[in-house]
């Protein structure tokens, strides 16, 4: 049957496109959810509504990209997902509630009046934090390792909560405000803007302080890590990644007091970059840390083969019309809602 | 509390029940936004501010169910991995790659235009804005394609060889993408949409006719409505009929539990009410009109069905449930196709709009589509047990290594949180449904972009 196991190096290749659609995800819903975060802090209730605006018309194109990169795992390495399911099966479950009240809040708020658009102003802003959180525990969970048996999880139910899974969970929390809030630079003006403006740069701070506490604690938490890192010559070329998102940090700042407004965002896109980067260094080459690689996990040659050549295909359509809708809705959001919603 | 529930009952009532809650969504918009391209194109050809009108309303309760379906889909993939990982283990080559292909061909394209369709209103030409409708409601097409694949597949494996690892290869895509059962559940699931939808603006429109209020809306909606009522109803029974012959060939055991059949007979009963007992393999009270069965499975009188005892107990399904299910399903299609029939002879009356009995009559079918889908459904699913998929591994194997008492909660925190939000969607669309067709000003759809500046636009600036 068709395949081109022979060709190119399919579970390689697999790797980098789940890997890509799983960053894709963090970004695109990761300024959705930053907004969400930040919502109940807009100094005015017309802010709200142009925060809300800003992305009403993309947020379920972004966290589309969260069932690409979870569908995708599933066909491309199936088993790394049938282990990761179950073994997170709490915090995956709560976020996708987060996801809901997140989700149904666009639709309701506009609709409610008086008091009840308080509650969907809280679904909102609940309903982002949760999952921005949740998914933060799930990057520490992973990176701290995950038992397995054969080919099934092996812990418990609660496995995945400690210290450090909180922290990242904050982590990530932070690092989405920074995103939500160079994000409403770019897309509002006047009042809103000049606040989120002051609230990116506290996000930088934040997301300084806990970039650090991963870098430094995953080479003390991991031996092979550390060896990774600190031996020469990985050392001289790993060194850059953490200093160039220290570099971009600092623009991002100053790009901040300066009034530039689409810089900081693109630049936190970048330090985003560097940190997943930097974690996917030290992952490799397991999808299951440590237990299980991409090579082991990969589907059979035959159903990485067809996707492939369906992802070929339809990814760059996929980026075009995307690209036409960001397109569609470039400028400032207004606060105007329809009088009947 | 639930250490005497099993994981894999808990397991799959959740499944069950999150599907359930999923699918009714799906049903519903894959048949209106099919509507609202029909509408919006209606309108774009007469000029006709009716139909302008019609659409905006439409197109908010379309987005509300539309942001249902998407919040209570984005989970179901997962939950293949949360619920049922063994199966994935297993199956994961062959269903993988399908669900990627939905997510690739019918997601990201229903999630990009629909932003076009709700607020691109002001931003496109009404020609890119019409072909956004159009593009969003071939998405929902597709996206029941792909879906519908992977759950045939289930019901009717082919196309894959059993590895050494006991894993599941694809020998064929084209055998697993057309598998037996799909080309009928598709056309069936797809006019069942197209049906639940039509009964659903015919239920709304009936009301306003009934108050005689927005009366040129309403009959936009009712006259529309019954056409599907008219032709697609009489068709479903047909597509119905067909997809239970080939049920009959692949899965007779579902077939027997659909006819509450226990004996191997020629010859046999149409069963018209019976309680069926599992434990004592037979019909209590049964009401049956012989050799009616062998009639429309075989097209012989005297035709051989297969009853349940033929196979062990432990591969029947649960019989009550598939019987009752289907019995709701086919009696709501036949209502479905007499109305049809009554707004015919109504029609050749003149008397379509103004017949009160009909409005009542039609008002009270407006749920019937939803309660239709869950019961064909439940046929479906409940009928294939004990198997997961069919003959290939049972569902009591598939589940995960995930506690029952975590299952536990979560499926508690599901029932609660869809009621909530279940409540509140349909307490917004009560509202929608009130204020009718023609308060809405004319431009829908500007909000979240910002407009040439306008007197609103200035006065808001002060206001921040
Ligand atoms: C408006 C909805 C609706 C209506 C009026 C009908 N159905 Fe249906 N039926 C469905 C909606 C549906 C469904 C939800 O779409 C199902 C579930 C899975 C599927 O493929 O279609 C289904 C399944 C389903 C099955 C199960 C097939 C299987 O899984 O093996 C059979 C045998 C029928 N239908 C037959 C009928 C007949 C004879 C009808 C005539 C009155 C009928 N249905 C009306
Ligand atoms: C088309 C995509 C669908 C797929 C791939 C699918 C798959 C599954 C799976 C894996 C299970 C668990 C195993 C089992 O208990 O049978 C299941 C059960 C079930 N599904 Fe579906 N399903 C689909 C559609 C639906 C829909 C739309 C409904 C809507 C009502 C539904 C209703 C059920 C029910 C009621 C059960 C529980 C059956 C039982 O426990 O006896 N399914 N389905
Ligand atoms: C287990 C089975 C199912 C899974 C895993 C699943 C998955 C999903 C996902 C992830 C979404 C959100 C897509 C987005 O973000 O735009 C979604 C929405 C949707 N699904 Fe399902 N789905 C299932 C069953 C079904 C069935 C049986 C149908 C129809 C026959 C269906 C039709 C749709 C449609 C049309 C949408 C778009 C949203 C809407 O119309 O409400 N799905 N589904």
């Amino acid at each position: 049957m068709f395949s081109l196991e022979n060709l190119v190096d399919l579970p390689m290749i697999w790797f980098v496109v789940i890997a890509t659609a799983i960053f894709l995800y963090i970004l695109l819903d990761g300024f959705d959810l930053g907004v969400g975060i930040l919502f109940p802090f807009a100094p005015t209730d017309q802010c709200r509504d142009r925060m809300m605006n800003s992305i009403a018309p993309f947020w379920d194109g972004n966290e589309t990209w969260l069932i690409l990169g979870g569908g995708g795992l599933l066909a491309a390495f199936p088993l790394a997902f049938v282990i990761i399911m179950p073994a997170l099966y709490i915090p995956i479950i709560v976020m996708f509630l987060g996801l809901i009240f997140r989700g149904v809040a666009f639709e309701f708020r506009f609709k409610a009046t008086g008091k009840a658009r308080r509650i969907w102003d809280a679904s909102f802003h609940f309903g982002s934090f949760v999952a921005a959180f949740m998914q933060g525990v799930v990057i520490g969970a992973v990176v701290q390792g995950i038992e397995v048996e054969g080919r099934s999880y092996a812990g418990g139910a609660f496995d995945w909560l400690n210290a450090y899974s909180i922290m990242t969970g904050f982590g990530v929390v932070f690092g989405y405000v920074l995103l939500g809030a160079t994000w409403l630079v770019v897309k509002t003006d006047g009042e809103t803007q000049a606040w989120a403006r002051k609230s990116a740069t506290y996000a930088i701070g934040f997301v300084a302080a806990f970039l650090a506490i991963v870098s430094i604690s995953m080479p003390i938490m991991n031996a092979d890590i550390r060896t990774l890192w600190f031996s020469m010559p990985n050392f001289l070329f790993l060194v850059p990644l953490p200093t160039a998102s220290l570099i971009m940090l600092i623009i991002i700042w100053r790009d901040l007091h300066a009034e530039r407004e689409i810089r900081p965002f693109l630049l936190s896109f970048g330090v985003f970059l560097t940190g997943y980067i930097g974690i996917g260094i030290s992952m490799w080459p397991y999808v299951v840390p440590f237990q299980i690689t991409y090579r082991q996990a990969a589907a059979a040659p035959e159903a990485q083969s067809l996707m492939l050549v369906g992802t070929i295909i339809l990814l760059p359509v996929i980026l075009g019309y995307t690209g036409y809708c960001y397109y569609t809705f470039r400028g400032k959001a207004s606060h105007e809602h329809e009088s009947a919603y | 509390m639930f250490e005497n529930l099993d994981a894999t009952f808990l397991a799959r009532a959740q499944f069950a029940f999150t599907i359930s809650f999923h699918i009714l969504f799906p049903a519903f918009t894959i048949g209106l936004a099919s509507w609202l391209a029909v509408v919006e194109w209606r309108w774009l050809k007469t000029g006709n501010q009716v139909y302008a009108d019609v659409y905006r309303m439409w197109v908010k309760i379309f987005a509300v169910t539309f942001g249902m379906g998407v919040v209570s889909g984005v989970l179901m993939p997962f939950q293949f991995g949360t619920n049922w990982s063994r199966f994935v283990d297993a199956g994961g080559n062959i269903i993988g790659p399908l669900l990627a292909f939905e997510v690739l061909t019918a997601f990201f394209l229903e999630a990009s235009f629909l932003g076009i369709m709700l607020f691109g209103w002001n931003r496109v030409s009404p020609k890119m804005h019409f072909a956004s409708t159009i593009i969003v409601a071939v998405g929902t097409l597709i996206s029941a394609f792909w879906i519908l694949s992977v759950n045939s597949w289930m019901q009717t494996p082919q196309g894959f060889q059993v590895g050494q690892d006991g894993l599941l290869y694809p020998t064929s895509w084209l055998a697993i993408v057309f598998n037996p059962s799909f080309p009928y559940r598709f056309v069936h699931m797809v006019t069942a949409a197209y049906l639940t939808t039509a009964f659903t603006v015919a239920g709304i429109g009936a009301y306003y006719l009934w108050h005689r209020r927005h009366v040129k809306h309403a009959r936009v909606m009712f006259g529309m409505a019954m056409i599907m009522a008219i032709f697609v109803a009489p068709l479903q029974i047909l597509f119905g009929d067909m997809h239970g012959l080939n049920t009959f060939k692949y899965q007779p055991t579902k077939l027997a539990a659909i006819e509450g059949l226990w004996e191997t007979q020629r010859g046999a009963p149409l069963v018209l009410f019976a309680l069926p007992d599992q434990e004592a393999e037979t019909n209590r009270f049964a009401v049956e009109i012989p050799k009616v069965s062998s009639l429309i499975l075989t097209h012989s009188l005297d035709g051989e069905v297969k009853g349940l005892k033929e196979w062990p107990a432990d591969e029947r399904p649960p019989v009550a449930i598939v019987f009752w299910a289907f019995k709701i399903m086919v009696g709501i299609g036949t209502l479905m196709a007499a109305t049809g029939l009554f707004a015919l002879i109504l029609h050749f009356k003149k008397r379509l709009f103004d017949t009160r009995w009909f409005q009542l009559w039609c008002m009270a079918l407006t749920p019937a589509g939803f309660i239709a889908v869950l019961a064909g459904w439940f046929v479906t699913e409940v009928g294939r047990q004990p198997w997961i998929a069919q003959g290939l591994m049972r569902t009591s194997d598939a589940t995960s290594p995930v506690i029952g008492t975590s299952i536990a909660i979560s499926l508690t925190a599901f029932v609660v949180i869809y009621i909530f939000v279940f409540g509140a969607a349909s307490y917004y669309i009560l509202k929608l449904i009130g204020k009718g067709p023609e308060s809405i000003p004319a431009a829908y759809g500007d909000h979240g972009v910002e407009k040439p500046p306008i007197v609103s636009d200035l006065v808001g600036e002060k206001g921040e």
